[in-house]
């Protein structure tokens, strides 16, 4: 445990070096306070808070957005490594494969929390205290940060999978784009595309639900926009997920899921490897 | 006891085979060379006995145990500078040295003194990045010196360092050595590495050829010496003839020749030589160089 501690740490401390952290924590943060700024304002009218309100402009950023941070915290993590010549001699230290992927794994977790809570908290804490657009949904907003957090740590795991598997740095950056083009952009264009298609409503909704969850990115947008009454209504188009009942656990445990299974499947595939 | 022991070890990659059937002990204590050309399989050697990779068929025992078991403590007793050692550039020296103290669990106390006996004491705040090849490669050798180990693995050392630097390198590893470390270098130069071994192996193509004390290296190639006289004036001519029977003789100027004998010839020719009283002058018995028997083992020894 002591190395993977050690290695995670090492992992942060190399991220506050080269100011990974404080580039995510500003990005994060303008974004998060330009976006509740606006969504203080016409708070007055609707009953919504600004918080409440700014979680669903907030989640639909977050979702293009971390993705692409925690992929480009990952995707080098391996194959630059193997490329460099660093991991042939970490790997006669005493210290296993699977600690080098948890203790990696652990430090990008540090800094994308670090990013979420300092950037994202930090702007809800300007905002409360700024305007009186009051607290009104804090509860859905540490909500929709916890779960940015997960599932950028989906794409922590998904880039190792594909750092694991290439053999070249630029050949993992390119996997990596279209790894994020797949789960962000295409597949609900895909979906899109058959929802059009569909003329004689053969898909039923229960399929279509299921197409939403077999992607972390929609299950982390249908857990922000239906766990609160508060953003359900400020999202409108919410009601339509809304009638499934997902409940928050179920949507938790699949994007924990996306955690688990690449992960696993990279120490498998990096305990195979000959270096 | 061994240091370290390989039993008819093999290594394939898909159809290629880089090590075939290799049988080679260490013994504790012992300063180790490996010699061969570049893809004769030293590398794979020592990532076998690191447990980097696997043995096809056969058996690697390093200091009495599977060198792939990763949380073995065994592994905190070994060093290994890798053929191009390279650290994450924005760590400064102390901090690379740091962060690999810590995994290999001992203090962190005497890291001023590895610095030192290293020669960047002064440079262990800068960052790596700003670090010339050979204060890397001193920094490579910084970090396998940590918690003192029992054995060293250097793969090409002294590739890229000046001259005074590679003596510097070489001081610092017979430091070691003194102090009981086993140490397994490899490197394709024999010329260098001939003062510092206890034995040397010699590979090709990922066989063993040789592995022995450098005069048993002597010996088994069975090379022929040089025996330079200097005759007294008007005598080179008999002088020839009577040494004739030792080897070929040529006649160097009106004065000197030269005998190329075999080794079991030498002591009788220079019994012979001291009977001839003042007519020889002078002599000078000239070895095989290094790299005549380096070729030698490469161009007429096939492995068994």
């Amino acid at each position: 445990m002591n190395a993977t501690r050690l290695l995670a740490i090492n992992e942060f401390v190399d991220g506050l070096r080269n100011r990974w952290v404080a580039a995510c924590i500003l990005l994060l943060g303008s974004m998060a306070l330009t976006l509740l700024l606006v969504g203080s304002a016409p708070s007055g009218s609707t009953g919504a808070g600004a918080l409440a309100i700014s979680v669903v402009s907030l989640a639909s950023l977050s979702v293009y957005l971390l993705p692409l941070i925690a992929l480009m915290l990952s995707f080098d993590a391996l194959v630059g490594e193997f490329e460099r010549g660093t991991m042939l001699l970490l790997l006669t230290y005493p210290v296993s494969r699977w600690q080098v992927i948890m203790g990696k794994f652990f430090g990008h977790l540090m800094i994308l929390t670090a990013a979420i809570t300092i950037g994202y908290g930090g702007a809800a804490l300007i905002t409360v205290f700024t305007t009186d657009s009051g607290t009104a949904g804090w509860q859905a907003y540490l909500t929709m940060m916890a779960s940015s957090l997960v599932l950028g740590a989906v794409f922590i795991a998904l880039g190792y999978l594909v750092s694991v598997i290439v053999r070249e740095r630029s050949t993992a950056a390119g996997a990596a784009v279209v790894l994020w083009l797949l789960f962000v952009v295409l597949y609900d264009l895909g979906l899109l595309g058959i929802l059009l298609a569909d003329h004689e409503q053969q898909i039923s909704q229960a399929l279509f639900s299921f197409l939403m969850l077999a992607s972390p990115t929609d299950t982390y947008r249908i857990l922000n926009l239906t766990a609160f009454d508060t953003v359900g209504q400020a999202a409108g188009i919410a009601g339509v997920a809304a009638k499934q009942g997902f409940s928050v656990p179920l949507l938790l445990s699949l994007l924990v899921g996306w955690i688990i299974l690449p992960l696993l499947a990279t120490i498998g595939l990096f305990h195979r490897r000959e270096l | 006891m061994n240091a370290i022991e390989l039993s008819n070890v093999s290594k394939r990659y898909e159809q290629k085979t880089v090590v075939k059937n290799v049988q080679l002990k260490v013994r504790a204590g012992e300063r180790m060379v490996m010699i061969g050309h570049n893809g004769a399989g030293k590398t794979t050697l020592m990532k076998l006995m690191l447990g980097l990779t696997r043995p096809s068929e056969g058996q690697v025992q390093v200091l009495g145990g599977d060198p792939a078991v990763s949380t073995s403590s065994k592994r905190q007793t070994l060093g290994y500078v890798p053929e191009s050692v390279a650290f994450h550039g924005a760590m400064k020296g102390r901090e690379v040295l740091a962060f690999y103290a810590g995994l290999k669990q001992v203090s962190t106390a005497h890291y001023n003194e590895i610095l030192a006996r290293v020669g960047l004491k002064d440079a262990a705040d800068r960052r790596v990045s700003t670090y010339s090849k050979g204060m890397r490669q001193r920094l490579g050798l910084a970090q396998a010196m940590l918690g003192e180990p029992q054995l060293l693995f250097l793969d090409e050392p002294t590739s890229g360092l000046d001259p005074s630097l590679r003596r510097q390198f070489y001081e610092l590893i017979d430091s070691l050595s003194r102090s009981g470390t086993t140490s397994l270098i490899s490197s394709h130069s024999l010329n260098e590495v001939e003062a510092r071994a206890d034995r040397i192996a010699i590979l090709k193509n990922g066989a063993l050829l040789a592995c022995g004390t450098m005069p048993e290296l002597l010996e088994q190639a069975g090379l022929p010496i040089y025996v330079q006289l200097k005759t007294a004036e008007a005598a080179v001519n008999s002088v020839a003839e009577k040494m004739g029977w030792a080897g070929e003789v040529h006649k160097l100027d009106e004065r000197n020749l030269e005998i190329r004998c075999m080794v079991s010839s030498k002591m009788e020719l220079v019994r012979r030589i001291a009977a001839l009283g003042d007519t020889v002058e002078d002599m000078n018995i000239v070895p095989p160089r290094l790299d005549e028997i380096y070729n030698h083992y490469m161009e007429n020894v096939q492995p068994q």
